[in-house]
């Protein structure tokens, strides 16, 4: 029966539900991933941030929370210029990392 | 889960409930929702327990639901208060109990706030004057009626003639208790056991012979959540809650579900039927729903009143297979038979969820 | 004769200061409630940075201050103020008279169970810091399975940095020793999925970054930045964890086998006690006042009255032994001073 409104989804993220398979399998190549602090100066530097809402911070997190393919979209709008590894205090070199990240969702 | 550091809690919030001579003011909604329940709260304070409850025709709402949906101020809300207050005064009462929980709660905030802030009491004494000509004295104490009903929760189980166990197999019923959020999330002091357990439905339970189920999502609000239900537009987030819930106390089986608020025994009653109809589910056994009690009723049921006398056909959920599973006698052909025999008719069946 | 000084406290700090004091010639005395030396630090398996072993710590200092006149399982009735000294009344019936006295009482965990949304005591499967230590020294805790826990959680700031707990203060040693402890489980029980829950990471102290790195990189920890709110537990007597991922905006909910309390660190309420026999002043915070924060925190503001370790505030076992000897050292100037 239609009543005119519906039960929503819950927006949580229910971390037992989240498949790391695939994130373990990356973090075996590109270990810094872990490394992450959060620290946004990726993404405060980032010239496609503005723009598409690129963020590597994001995509790191996205990928541990399991929002793959929301993580594989917002890097196809990367330039690859470097900039984020340039800035990361961790040491973490971004543009090695993006390019792992889209091998690895790609191909599944 | 340890039983005895809920003990510990419990101990910790204490009321000293006085024990007699109480002013008594209804709820707006409940006569509609479960109109048996406030009838049988006076009936057994009043004629099983020998206590003096007085009432007055006069009274009105509290003011609360106006006031949860952001349509009138707060000095409009005090100064309602204000006139129930003078009104107990003039029947010479000093203790107050309200039938509904955001009442409580909105006295409790209420007369916090007067504590916090005199100058607040002596402009709302001002308007209350220049309004209706009436002065008050604050309550000496303010509470809840289940706050009452757990006071005489023993006296209750010494004269009863049914517990919460299943005849059949001799288990005590498994039961959920759902607090009303107003009851003690904002003055975890003023409610029994507390607000992150609340002991006042499950001390009734306990004394009443059944099990107190405490499920992952047990202090999850009902969904009601006024302008969340009220604005049309809002009601895919109220059942939504509801939905939540109902889905966490799903593995434990539960037999009933007992509350203390008017609206969350109406919204986890009737959107067990939304809920059947949107997504073809259900939640008690062979398609029926878990019938949802006011305390009043359960209290009631113990006693061994009639379920058509307390109001029991006017819940969406049938409480015919609790009733058998207790043993308590009906007649089903009495169960749309209003007061002087007035036959009420008979509802429309809903197609998914189960009903008698 | 020896100057008598009271230390009172038998914990790291009056044994270290004890140890000093006693090879600057001095006789002290330690009183200590309990009925081992030692404190809390006597209660932990290994300590960070090092993961040194913690009772190769309390052994050498409790070597070291063989010479002591030590009285445990004694507390100070009543101090009665001379002209220039005190004559203290133990709870044992000897009294003693000292110009000197110090405080080295340390602090009070913060009692779990009071933050009821996390269900100290009522859940099975939720325990603290100390509880873990405890299971690292004896093996013994019926909340961890032989297989250990297939996923667990640590809560930060449990009683720290709540206004509403009354501590508003940082702790300071909780979020390290959340780390250390989950690396820890971690090197026990390789398969578990462990998280740890903060608010922010204070890994202010040497190589504490390295630990958080290691812990990130090497052992697959994952940090989640946001309060732990609400613990529920589930039918089969899992834990339901919620909090929200402050990063991504977006409330979280994980179903864990334990979850680690780091109870924080709080004023002893014995030290208030003691020192209202004193009229020493309390800080805002709820700790013993100095003299001066920042140039003379081992002096009280009476003359004679020192302080050492975390009577004033959270600190480190580093910090503690350093503020010891820096006690001792006070100590010492003090009584030659006076002479």
């Amino acid at each position: 029966m239609d009543f005119g409104f519906k039960i929503s989804p819950s927006s949580a993220v229910n971390l037992d539900n989240v498949d790391l398979s695939l994130y373990d399998r990356l973090a075996e190549v590109e270990p810094d991933i872990r490394k992450c602090i959060a620290c946004g100066s990726c993404s405060a530097s980032c010239p496609a941030n503005r723009f598409s809402g690129m963020s590597v911070r994001k995509a790191i997190l996205g990928l541990q929370r399991g929002k793959e393919k929301e993580v594989a979209k917002m890097l196809s709008t990367c330039m690859l210029c470097g900039k984020c590894s340039m800035v990361c205090p961790r040491g973490i070199n971004t543009r090695h990392l993006i390019l792992s990240i889209c091998k690895f969702y790609k191909e599944d | 889960m340890i039983y005895q550091g809920k003990q510990k809690i419990w101990a910790d919030y204490q009321k000293e409930i006085p024990d007699d001579h109480w002013y008594y003011v209804r709820s707006c909604i409940r006569q509609n929702f479960f109109p048996g329940a406030e009838k049988m709260f006076l009936e057994i304070c009043r004629n099983v327990l020998k206590k003096d409850f007085h009432e007055n025709e006069n009274h009105t709402t509290c003011g609360g639901i106006a006031y949860h949906c952001d349509t009138i101020p707060q000095e409009t809300v005090m100064t309602i208060v204000a006139r129930q207050f003078a009104l107990m005064t003039e029947a010479g009462y000093e203790n107050y109990v309200c039938s509904c929980i955001t009442s409580f709660g909105n006295y409790i905030e209420i007369l916090e706030t007067w504590n916090e802030f005199p100058e607040l009491e002596t402009k709302i004494r001002e308007m209350l004057w220049k309004a209706c000509r009436r002065e008050f004295n604050k309550p000496k104490y303010v509470a809840h009626a289940s706050d009452l009903i757990y006071k005489y929760r023993n006296l209750i189980a010494e004269r009863a003639k049914f517990r919460l166990v299943n005849k059949h197999t001799g288990e005590p019923l498994k039961v959920v208790e759902h607090i009303g959020c107003h009851y003690s999330k904002m003055f975890p002091s003023k409610g029994v056991g507390g607000a992150e357990y609340p002991y006042v439905l499950c001390g009734m339970i306990e004394s009443w012979g059944g099990n107190v189920i405490d499920y992952p999502e047990r202090r999850h609000c009902c969904g009601y959540g006024f302008r969340q239900y009220h604005v049309k537009a809002n009601r895919g987030y109220s059942i939504s809650n509801t939905h939540k819930k109902f889905e966490s106390m799903e593995p434990y089986h539960p037999d009933m579900i007992i509350t203390n608020c008017p609206g969350c025994p109406y919204f986890m009653d009737r959107w067990q039927y939304a809920i059947a109809e949107m997504e073809g589910k259900t939640y008690g056994e062979n398609g029926y729903g878990i019938p949802v009690f006011t305390y009043e009723e359960v209290a009631g049921l113990v006693l061994g009143y009639d379920p058509w006398d307390l109001g029991l056909q006017l819940h969406q959920v049938a409480v015919e297979p609790l009733l058998d599973k207790i043993g308590i006698e009906y007649d089903p052909a009495r169960k749309y038979e209003g007061v002087n025999h007035k036959d009420l008719q008979r509802p429309e069946l809903p197609g998914v969820l189960r009903c008698c | 004769m020896k100057d008598n000084i009271l230390i009172i406290g038998g914990g790291i700090a009056g044994l270290e200061a004890a140890s000093q004091l006693l090879k600057l010639g001095y006789n002290p005395i330690i009183v200590e409630k309990s009925d081992h030396l030692g404190g809390h630090v006597a209660d932990w398996n290994r300590l960070f940075p090092d993961m040194t072993p913690a009772e190769e710590v309390v052994s050498r200092l409790v070597a070291e201050t063989s010479e002591a006149n030590i009285f445990l399982n004694t507390e100070i009735s009543f101090v009665n103020k001379l002209k220039d000294s005190y004559n203290i009344m133990l709870s044992n019936g000897i009294s003693v008279i000292t110009g000197t006295l110090l405080f080295a009482t340390g602090f009070s965990m913060f009692d779990a169970s009071k933050k009821e949304e996390y269900g100290y005591g009522i859940y099975n499967q939720v325990m603290t810091n100390r509880d873990l230590e405890h299971w690292f020294n004896t093996g013994k805790d019926a909340r961890i399975p032989e297989e250990g826990p297939a996923a667990m959680g640590f809560v930060h700031c449990v009683g720290s940095r709540d206004e509403k707990a009354r501590n508003p203060q940082c702790s300071k040693v909780c979020c390290i020793t959340a780390v250390k402890q989950a690396i820890e489980m971690k090197q026990k029980f390789p398969e578990a999925m462990i998280y740890c829950f903060y608010m922010d990471l204070r890994m202010f102290g040497k190589k504490y970054e390295d630990f958080y790195i290691s812990a990130q990189r090497d052992y697959g920890i994952r940090f989640i930045r946001g309060r732990v709110s609400e613990v529920s537990e589930n039918i089969e007597g899992k834990l339901i964890v919620k909090a929200e991922d402050t990063l991504s905006g977006k409330p979280v909910k994980v179903t864990l086998d334990l979850l680690v309390l780091m109870a924080g660190i709080v004023c002893n309420p014995d030290t208030c006690k003691t020192a209202g026999l004193i009229s020493l002043p309390v800080d805002s915070d709820g700790f013993l006042k100095s003299r001066d924060n920042i140039a003379d925190i081992t002096e009280s503001p009476k003359e004679g009255i020192f302080y050492a370790g975390a009577c004033t505030g959270p600190k480190t076992v580093p910090e503690t032994l350093a503020e010891a000897r820096s006690a001792a050292l006070e100590i010492h100037n003090y009584i030659s001073r006076k002479k």
